[in-house]
C-alpha cells in the first residue's frame, strides 16, 4: 500500500496512530453486580445498591464478564495474563457514584496481541495490541432535562467494558477504519460485545502525532469519545492536518486531549481542568487479585468459534470465492452463517457472486441488513442450482430473483408462477429459429456473405421470440447447425 | 430488676429458659439502664420500640419452644452498620439523615438469631478516632468516670459498644476494628472484646473506612458471650469478595479449658517500648504467670517490624478511606451544601459534612496515592506491611499465640490528647495483628493504680479464634475482674 503523507507547505510528514477501543462487554448483567445492562430502558431502572454506591456495598466480580474478556484477547491473538489485578481510578464526577472506577492499571487480565487488517486491494498490515483491561462505565448526566438541573441516570453505571489498546502501529485513517471493522468483527465473532457503535457499545479514543520520515515522534493528542468508524478517520485527518500547520507555524504541539466536532470539521481541547487528574490508581481492596489457570483459559480457547481470518482462507481455499468477496463475507458472521447456508452442496463461487452483487444491491437499496433478508439463503442456494442445471438462464434468473425479494417465495413457484422455465429442447426451439429465419431471409443473405457479426442478431431475435426463456446455449448450437 | 443487667448473655439464657423473667423484662431492664445513663450518650439512636416489639416476638419464640440461639438478648449496635429502616450516621453528619433499605450482614445474623436491638451506639466518626471524641454527635462518656470524678474517654471507634456493655445498659454490642477499634475500648472500659481474623465476618453493609482492614467483631462482658456473639457473627458471605469461605467452629467450646499444657505463648520483646507505665509491664508479666500457672510455656519471641506498624498503618488506613469515602459528595444521599455548581456542591457538601479528623485522613490519603509520593508512602506501606506479616508468620511457627498489653495506658481524659500523633499512639499494640489479618482480643485483666481498667491482647494464628478464647477465658478466669456492673 502506498505510504499515507501530509503534504504541509513545506514538508511532508507521516502520521502516527494509537487506539483505545472501549467495547461494551456482551453479558446480561453489570461486571460487579447483577443488575440488568438492557440497553433503551427507563433511566434509573438497572440500578442496584452497588452501583449506586450506597454506604458498605461491596463489589463482586461477574465471572461471565472475566470469560467474554479472555475470550477477545484469545481472539486477539492476545496473551492471558493468569494474575491480574482490579485498581480503583479516583475521580470525581457526578455520573460516577463511587468517586472512583474500578479498572486495572498495572495488571490487566489481557497483555499483548496482534490483529491482521485488511486493504480492498486484499493488501494486509499486522496492528500490534498493546493490553485489554476490564472496567465499569459510568453513568450518564442528562443536561437537557431541566433548565438549571442536571439528572443522573445510573442504568450504565457499572456495565463492564474491555479497553482494547493499540500499540502506535497504524499510519493512516485508512488503517484506523479497517482496524476498528476488524476488532469489531472479531468481536462479534466471539459473541464478546455487539459492536453497536450507535448504541455506544464500541467507542473510540485515538491518539495521533505527526512527524518528519526519519524523526523521532511527535508529541501526541488523545481525542476522545469517537463513535463512528467515519468520525475516527475524520478526527485522525483533522487533527494530523491541525498538527502540521501548528508545526510549519513554528508552534509546539502541545500534549493534551481533545474533543472532535464533527459538523465544524474541528478538534479542540477540552477544558484543562478535566485534563488535571492524578487518578491515585491504587488496588481495590474490596476484590481480591484474580488468578487463572491453564485449564480455565484453555477450556475456553476450546471454545472459541472460527473468526474471520479463518473463514476468509476457508472461502479462498475450499470455496473459490476471490479475495475481495471472501474479506467482504468473512467481516460479518451474519454473512459468512448466510454464505455457508446458501452454499451447502453448490458452487460457492457462483453463490458468492449472487450475495454480494443481486443481495447486498438489494438489502442496500431497501437499507436491510442480511438478518432481514427476504431471501433466505436456502431460497438462493435453490436459485443457483436452477442456474447451473440450466432450468433458467442468468437474465431470467435476475426477474426471478426480483420477485423473490419482492414476495419471499422461493424460485421454484416463482419460475412456475411466471412460466420463466428455460426452453432446453430442441423440439421447441427449432420452430423459433425457423421463423427468426424466415423473417429475416435478407439478414440470413448478409451473413452467408460473410456479415459473421450478424450472429447476434439472430440469437437476439430468437431470445426475445422465447420472451427470453430460451437456453442460450442452446440457441447458439442450433441457430449454427440452422445457418451454416 | 436490677440484677438482669449485672448478667451474662449465657446467665440471661439459663434464665429466661427457667421462666425466672420474659424477654420482655429483659429488655425492660436494659432499656430502663441505658435511660438513666443518659448522661453518657450511649446513643446516636435509641430504638425502644423496636426493642420491645423485638422482645416480645423473641417471647412467642421461647414460649412456643421455638427460640433461637440469642433469643431475648438485648444487644447495642455500632451506628457504623446499615440497619434497614433505622437511621445509620457512621457519627458523621454528612449521613446524618441516611436511613438504609438494607441490612448488613452481621446485623441480619444477629437479628436471625433472635438477638434484640437497643439502638446504634456512637463511635468515632467513620471509626476514625481512638476515644470517640470525632463523633459528630459527641463523644460517649466512659462508664468508669464515676470512679475518678473526672470524664473519660470510652475509647474508641467502638466507644459507645464498650461504655454501652461496661455500664450494663447492653449485654453485647457489635463493634468494628481497623486498627485496634474493639480492642482498645473494650480495654478502657473494662470489658472484652474479639476482632476475629479479617475475612471471618462479613463486611457487607458496614460502612468502610479501610477495606483491607476493617473486621466486625462482638464486644461483651465475658470471653463465653464473646465466643457465643462470634459465632452468630461469622460466616461466609457471597456478597463479600474478601469473607473466608470456611465454616464457623463452636467458638463457645474453645472456652473454658484451664488446662494450658502444651500451649506455647509468645511474649514478643518488640512490645517493650520506651515509657510504658509500670503498671501496664506489671499487668504483663502478670498474665505470662496465670499462662504458666495453667501450664503453658512462655517464650520470649521476636516481630522486628513491630515499630514500623503504625507509620505503615496511618498510610494505608488514610489510603483506603480516602478513596472509600469519595462516594459522600452530596450527590446520591446524605448530607447536601446544595449549590449551583457541581464543584461547589463537592467542596462544601464535604467541608461541612466531614469532621476535622476524617478530613485530615482523607488528605493524608490522598497524598500518599498521588503521582510521585504513591512510591515513597503507600508501595513502601504495602511492603512494609508483607514484612509485618513475614514476622508473625515465622512466629506463629514457634508459639500459638502471643500475649501484649492491649494499649499503653488506661483510659484518658476526655480532651486531654489533644496531638493527632499522640491519639495515633493509642494503637500502637492493635495495629500489627490488624495489618496481618489475624485474630486478636481483649481482656479485662486488672485495674491501673488509679483503679481504671486495664487489658492484655491475645493474637492468634489466622483462622485460629479458638486457641485466641482458650488463652483469653483463663486470663479471664484468674483475674477475676472487677466489673462495673
Amino acid at each position: 500500500m502506498e505510504k499515507f503523507l501530509i503534504h504541509g507547505e513545506k514538508d511532508d510528514y507521516q502520521i502516527v496512530v494509537g487506539l483505545e477501543v472501549h467495547a461494551q462487554v456482551n453479558s446480561q448483567s453489570k461486571l460487579f453486580s447483577g443488575s440488568s445492562t438492557n440497553f433503551g430502558s427507563k433511566p434509573n431502572e438497572n440500578v442496584s445498591l452497588v452501583d449506586a454506591a450506597m454506604p458498605g456495598m461491596l463489589p463482586v466480580i461477574n465471572e461471565f464478564c472475566i470469560k467474554q474478556a479472555i475470550k477477545s484477547g484469545l481472539g486477539l491473538n492476545a496473551k492471558i495474563n493468569k494474575f491480574s489485578v482490579f485498581d480503583r481510578k479516583n475521580y470525581f464526577y457526578a455520573d460516577l457514584p463511587q468517586g472512583y472506577q474500578i479498572s486495572q492499571y498495572s495488571d490487566p487480565i489481557v497483555g499483548e496481541g496482534t490483529v491482521e487488517i485488511n486493504f480492498p486491494d486484499g493488501a494486509t498490515k499486522k496492528i500490534g495490541i498493546e493490553r485489554i483491561h476490564l472496567e465499569q462505565d459510568a453513568g450518564k448526566s442528562l443536561h437537557d432535562q431541566h433548565p438549571s438541573k442536571s439528572y443522573i441516570d445510573l442504568n450504565r453505571s457499572g456495565v463492564a467494558l474491555m479497553e482494547i489498546v493499540s500499540k502506535p502501529d497504524i499510519s493512516s485513517p485508512e488503517e484506523a477504519g479497517a482496524y476498528i471493522k476488524k476488532i469489531r468483527s472479531i468481536l462479534r465473532y466471539l459473541g464478546t460485545c455487539d459492536g453497536n457503535m450507535e448504541q455506544g457499545s464500541l467507542r473510540c479514543d485515538v491518539n495521533v502525532s505527526v512527524k518528519k520520515d526519519g524523526d523521532p515522534l511527535g508529541i501526541r493528542c488523545e481525542i476522545k469519545n469517537l463513535n463512528s468508524v467515519r468520525f475516527v478517520m475524520q478526527a485522525i485527518t483533522t487533527e494530523a492536518h491541525r498538527q502540521v500547520e501548528e508545526i510549519e507555524n513554528g508552534n509546539e504541539i502541545i500534549q493534551e486531549t481533545r474533543l472532535f466536532d464533527a459538523v465544524k470539521s474541528e478538534t479542540r481541547p477540552m477544558r484543562s481542568k478535566e485534563n488535571a487528574h492524578d487518578y491515585r490508581y491504587f488496588p481495590d481492596p474490596d476484590l481480591i487479585p484474580l488468578v487463572l489457570t491453564d485449564e480455565y483459559i484453555n477450556d475456553i480457547k476450546k471454545s472459541l468459534p472460527s473468526l474471520p481470518d479463518q473463514i476468509r482462507k476457508n472461502l479462498v481455499d475450499n470455496y473459490g470465492v476471490s479475495e475481495y468477496d471472501a474479506s467482504v463475507i468473512s467481516e460479518e458472521k451474519e454473512i459468512s452463517d448466510y454464505f455457508f447456508l446458501a452454499s451447502k452442496g453448490r458452487d460457492g463461487k457462483l453463490v458468492s457472486n449472487w450475495l454480494t452483487t443481486e443481495l447486498f444491491g438489494s438489502l442496500n437499496k431497501n437499507n436491510l441488513k442480511i438478518e432481514d433478508s427476504p431471501i433466505s439463503p436456502e431460497h438462493l442456494g435453490e436459485l443457483v442450482d436452477f442456474i447451473s442445471d440450466g432450468t433458467i438462464s442468468g437474465r431470467i434468473a435476475k426477474d426471478v430473483f426480483a420477485e423473490m425479494f419482492e414476495t419471499k417465495k422461493n424460485p421454484s413457484n416463482v419460475i412456475d408462477e411466471k412460466g420463466l422455465k428455460q426452453i432446453s429442447s430442441s423440439d421447441d426451439l427449432i420452430p423459433m429459429i425457423e421463423r427468426v429465419i424466415s423473417n429475416n431471409l435478407d439478414k440470413v443473405d448478409e451473413y452467408k456473405n460473410g456479415k459473421e457479426q450478424l450472429f447476434g442478431f439472430f440469437v437476439g431475435q430468437v431470445m426475445k421470440e422465447s420472451s427470453g426463456k430460451a437456453n442460450p446455449k442452446l440457441v447458439n448450437q442450433l441457430l449454427k447447425e440452422k445457418l451454416n | 430488676m436490677s440484677e438482669i443487667v449485672s448478667k451474662t448473655i449465657l446467665q440471661i439464657k439459663e434464665g429466661l429458659k427457667k421462666r425466672d423473667y420474659s424477654a420482655l423484662e429483659v429488655t425492660d431492664a436494659f432499656i430502663s439502664a441505658s435511660e438513666s445513663n443518659k448522661k453518657l450518650n450511649f446513643y446516636n439512636t435509641f430504638t425502644k420500640e423496636k426493642a420491645i416489639e423485638m422482645a416480645k416476638t423473641s417471647q412467642s419464640r421461647i414460649d412456643s419452644g421455638e427460640d433461637k440461639i440469642l433469643d431475648g438478648i438485648p444487644i447495642a449496635i455500632k451506628d457504623l452498620f446499615c440497619t434497614e429502616g433505622t437511621l445509620t450516621t457512621a457519627s458523621s453528619k454528612i449521613l446524618g439523615n441516611f436511613i438504609p433499605n438494607y441490612e448488613s450482614t452481621v446485623t441480619q445474623n444477629l437479628w436471625d438469631a433472635g438477638a434484640i436491638m437497643l439502638g446504634k451506639v456512637g463511635c468515632d466518626e467513620f471509626a476514625m478516632g481512638s476515644s470517640n471524641e470525632t463523633s459528630f454527635f459527641g463523644e460517649v462518656i466512659n462508664p468508669w468516670s464515676k470512679v475518678i470524678n473526672k470524664n473519660l474517654s470510652p475509647g474508641g471507634s467502638s466507644g459507645g459498644s464498650a461504655a454501652v456493655v461496661s455500664a450494663g445498659a447492653a449485654l453485647a454490642a457489635t463493634g468494628t476494628d481497623t486498627g485496634g477499634s474493639i480492642r482498645q475500648p473494650a480495654a478502657f472500659c473494662g470489658v472484652t472484646g474479639i476482632k476475629p481474623t479479617y475475612g471471618r465476618c462479613s463486611r457487607w453493609g458496614i460502612i468502610a473506612f479501610a477495606s483491607s482492614l476493617d473486621q466486625a467483631g462482638p464486644i461483651t462482658k465475658t470471653v463465653n458471650d464473646s465466643a457465643l456473639m462470634l459465632n452468630v457473627m461469622s460466616g461466609f458471605d457471597p456478597k463479600d469478595s474478601t469473607s473466608a469461605n470456611k465454616n464457623t467452629p463452636d467458638f463457645l467450646k474453645a472456652c473454658g479449658n484451664f488446662n494450658l499444657k502444651n500451649l506455647k505463648v509468645g511474649i514478643p520483646k518488640e512490645y517493650q517500648i520506651s515509657g510504658m507505665s509500670s503498671e501496664i509491664i506489671n499487668l504483663w508479666e502478670t498474665g505470662h504467670g496465670w499462662l504458666k500457672d495453667r501450664g503453658a510455656d512462655i517464650i520470649e519471641v521476636s516481630l522486628p517490624h513491630t515499630k514500623y506498624a503504625l507509620p505503615t498503618y496511618y498510610v494505608i488506613a488514610p489510603a483506603e478511606a480516602s478513596s472509600n469515602l469519595a462516594r459522600y459528595d452530596g450527590v446520591k444521599y446524605g448530607y447536601r451544601n446544595s449549590q449551583n455548581h457541581l464543584d461547589d456542591l463537592y467542596a462544601n457538601t464535604r467541608a461541612d459534612g466531614f469532621g476535622n479528623e476524617v478530613k485530615r485522613r482523607i488528605l493524608i490519603g490522598t497524598y500518599v496515592l498521588s503521582a510521585g509520593y504513591y512510591d515513597a508512602y503507600y508501595r513502601k506501606a504495602q511492603r512494609v506491611r508483607n514484612l509485618i506479616i513475614q514476622d508473625f508468620n515465622k512466629v506463629f511457627k514457634d508459639v500459638d499465640v502471643i500475649l501484649t498489653p492491649t494499649t499503653p495506658s488506661a483510659a484518658f481524659e476526655v480532651g486531654s490528647q489533644q496531638d493527632p500523633i499522640s491519639m495515633y499512639m493509642n494503637d500502637v499494640f492493635t495495629v500489627p495483628a490488624s495489618l496481618a489479618g489475624l485474630p486478636a482480643m481483649s481482656v479485662p485483666s486488672g485495674l491501673s493504680t488509679n483503679g481504671l481498667p486495664l487489658g492484655l491482647q491475645i493474637i492468634g494464628k489466622q483462622f485460629d479464634e479458638e486457641n485466641v478464647l482458650k488463652v483469653a477465658s483463663n486470663i479471664e478466669d484468674q483475674a477475676k475482674f472487677p466489673f462495673l456492673n
